[in-house]
C-alpha cells in the first residue's frame, strides 16, 4: 500500500501518529494521550498502521458524525488503500462474500434487513426476563462458590455466551461444547492455536446446526437465517459467516464491558452507590450509556476509504485514501462531553460512539444494552460488599485485540 | 411539527423506538422504522429531537410546518 501525496489545498501537512496507540499505565481507562491531543489540536491527522501505510485519522465527535453518514466514504474492504486492521484481515478480505461488514448502501441495507429482525427492540425486550434469570443463576453460583473468585469467568464471559446460545438457538445438550469453544475463542488467555481450533470447531458446528434448522426450524436467529437460505435470499456460506460474526462480535465485547465496567465502578464508589441504590430502570440505562462512553472498548478504530475528495477539519481527504475513526477519542471530546475524564453516570451520554455511528452502527447494540443493564442493575444490589481482591495495580488488563478488556478480575465480598 | 422518515436510509437500529416509543415502532417483517404519530404532541418534542440526534443513519427529521 502506498502513501498518498500531501492533500490538495490543505492548510498544513498532517502529522503522523503510530496507530493503534497504547493506553497509559497510570490511566488505563482513558484513550492514549497523544491521540487526545489530536482531538484538540489536529482533528484530522494521519495514522501509521501495521503495514506502514498512513491513512487519515479522525478524532473529533462532530467530524465522525458527519463523515460516518457520508456516502462518499465506503466500508468496502476490497478497495485499494482500505486500511485493514491486521495482516490477517487484509489477507482474508478478498475471499469474503458480501457481508454487512464490507458493503455500502444499497447492498448493505438489503443484507442488514435480512439479519436485523432478531435485534429489534421488541424482540430483545422479550429476551429481557430470560437474560435476568440466567444472570441471577450465575450470581447464585458465584455466591455459593469459593472466594475470592474471578468475575471474568463467573459472570463476564458466561452472560454473553448464554445469551447468544439462547438467541442463535443452540440446543441445550450442546451448551457445554458451545460454551467451551466460544470461551476459548475469545479468552485473552488462549493461545492462537487454541483459538484457531475452536473457531474451526464452532463454524463446523454452526453449519450443521443451520442444516438441521433448514428442515426443522424453531424461533431463533439461525432458523431465521435457514429460512433465508431455503428461499435463496442468502447462501449457506453467508449464513454461517454471519452466525460466527454474531458470536465473535457479541461475545468478547460484552464480556469486556462487564468486567471493565465493574472495575471502573469499584474505583468510583459514589457512582457505584447510584446504580446500587436506584429502583429506576432509566437511571440504570443512563449509567450504562456513560460506562459505554467512558470505556469505549473498541479501540482499534473503525475503518473506511474515501470514494471522492472530502473537505473536513481544514484538510482535504483525497479520493482513494483510507480513513480511520478512533471512537474512544471522540467519546472523550470535551466539545461533545464536557469534563470527559469525569465518570458521571447522570450525564446525557447517549450520543457516544462506543457502538460506532452511521449505517454500520452495531447490530447487537440493543441486546448488549439489555445485558449490561441487567448486570449493572443487579450485581451490586445482590452483592453490596463486592470488592477487589487484589490491589488495582495488579489487575491484568488486556490491551491487544479489537476491544480492550481484563484477563481476570479477582473479587471478594 | 411533522416527523419525517427517509425510509431507504433506515438501518433498523431501533434507537428511535427506545427513545420515543409513542412516536416510533419497528415493522415486524424487517425491523424498519414506522412513524406511529407523524404529528406528535409538544410534550414529546424532546424525545423526538433526541431520536433524531441519535439515529445512526440520519434518517429522521422533525420539520416545522
Ligand atoms: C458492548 C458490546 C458491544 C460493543 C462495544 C460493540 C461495538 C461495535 C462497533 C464499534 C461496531 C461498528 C463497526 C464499524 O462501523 O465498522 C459494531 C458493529 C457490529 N456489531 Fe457490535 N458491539 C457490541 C456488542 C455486539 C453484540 C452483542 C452483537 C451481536 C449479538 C454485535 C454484533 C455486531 C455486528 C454484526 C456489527 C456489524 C454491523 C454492520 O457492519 O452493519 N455487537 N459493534
Ligand atoms: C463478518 C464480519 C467479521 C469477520 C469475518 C470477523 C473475523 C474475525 C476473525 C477471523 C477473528 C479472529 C482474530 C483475528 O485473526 O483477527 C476476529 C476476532 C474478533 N472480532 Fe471479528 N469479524 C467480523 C466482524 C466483527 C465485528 C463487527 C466486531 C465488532 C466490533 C468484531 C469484533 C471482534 C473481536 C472483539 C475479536 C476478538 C479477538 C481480537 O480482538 O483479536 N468482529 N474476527
Ligand atoms: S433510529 Fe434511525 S436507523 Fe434506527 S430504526 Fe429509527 S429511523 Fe431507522
Amino acid at each position: 500500500m502506498t502513501d498518498t501525496a500531501t492533500p490538495r489545498g490543505a492548510a498544513s501537512t498532517p502529522s503522523v501518529t503510530e496507530y493503534p496507540a497504547a493506553r497509559q499505565e497510570g490511566c488505563p481507562f482513558g484513550p492514549a494521550p497523544q491521540l487526545r491531543r489530536l482531538t484538540e489540536q489536529e482533528p484530522v491527522a494521519k495514522a501509521r498502521i501495521w503495514d506502514g501505510s498512513t491513512p487519515w485519522l479522525v478524532t473529533r465527535h462532530a467530524d465522525q458524525r458527519a463523515l460516518l453518514t457520508d456516502p462518499r466514504l465506503s466500508i468496502d474492504e476490497k478497495l485499494p488503500n482500505y486500511p485493514h486492521m491486521t495482516r490477517g484481515r487484509a489477507e482474508i478480505a478478498p475471499h469474503l462474500p458480501e457481508l454487512i461488514t464490507n458493503t455500502d448502501a444499497p447492498e448493505h441495507t438489503r443484507l442488514r434487513r435480512l439479519v436485523n429482525l432478531p435485534f429489534t427492540v421488541k424482540r430483545v425486550e422479550a429476551l429481557r426476563p430470560t437474560i435476568q434469570r440466567l444472570l441471577d443463576e450465575l450470581i447464585d453460583d458465584l455466591l455459593a462458590g469459593p472466594k475470592p473468585a474471578d468475575l471474568v469467568t463467573t459472570i463476564g464471559l458466561p452472560v454473553p455466551t448464554l445469551v447468544i446460545t439462547a438467541l442463535l438457538g443452540v440446543p441445550y445438550a450442546d451448551h457445554e461444547f458451545f460454551h467451551r469453544h466460544s470461551t476459548v475463542g475469545v479468552s485473552h488467555t488462549s493461545t492462537p492455536e487454541e483459538v484457531r481450533a475452536s473457531n474451526t470447531a464452532l463454524s463446523g458446528y454452526l453449519g450443521e446446526l443451520l442444516d438441521k434448522k433448514r428442515t426443522d426450524p424453531s424461533d431463533d436467529v439461525l432458523s431465521e437465517m435457514a429460512g433465508h437460505v431455503n428461499e435463496g435470499r442468502m447462501t449457506r456460506e453467508e449464513a454461517v459467516i454471519m452466525g460466527s460474526a454474531i458470536l465473535i462480535a457479541g461475545h468478547e465485547t460484552s464480556a469486556n464491558m462487564i468486567s471493565l465496567g465493574t472495575l471502573l465502578l469499584l474505583r468510583n464508589p459514589e457512582q457505584l452507590e447510584v446504580v446500587r441504590t436506584t429502583e429506576d430502570p432509566k437511571v440504570v440505562a443512563g449509567a450504562v450509556e456513560e460506562l459505554l462512553r467512558y470505556l469505549t472498548i473498541v479501540h482499534t478504530g473503525i475503518r473506511r476509504v474515501a470514494l471522492e475528495d472530502i473537505e473536513v477539519g481544514g484538510q482535504v481527504i483525497p479520493a482513494g485514501d483510507g480513513v480511520i475513526f478512533d471512537l474512544a477519542t471522540a467519546d472523550w471530546d470535551a466539545e461533545a462531553f464536557p469534563e470527559p475524564d469525569t465518570l458521571d453516570l447522570s450525564r446525557p451520554a447517549r450520543k457516544h460512539h462506543a457502538f460506532g455511528y452511521g449505517a454500520h452502527q452495531c447490530l447487537g447494540q440493543t441486546l448488549a444494552r439489555v445485558e449490561l443493564q441487567a448486570v449493572f442493575g443487579t450485581l451490586f444490589r445482590r452483592i453490596p460488599t463486592l470488592s477487589l481482591a487484589v490491589p488495582f495495580e495488579e489487575v491484568d488488563f488486556a490491551f491487544e485485540g479489537v476491544a480492550y478488556g481484563l484477563r481476570s478480575l479477582p473479587v471478594t465480598w | 411539527m411533522r416527523v419525517e422518515l427517509d425510509e431507504p436510509k433506515c438501518v433498523a437500529s431501533g434507537q428511535c423506538v427506545v427513545e420515543a416509543p409513542d412516536v416510533f415502532d419497528q415493522r415486524d417483517e424487517d425491523g424498519v422504522a414506522v412513524v406511529l404519530d407523524p404529528h406528535p404532541p409538544e410534550e414529546l418534542y424532546d424525545q423526538v429531537n433526541e431520536a433524531v440526534a441519535i439515529c445512526p443513519a440520519a434518517a429522521l427529521r422533525l420539520v416545522r410546518e
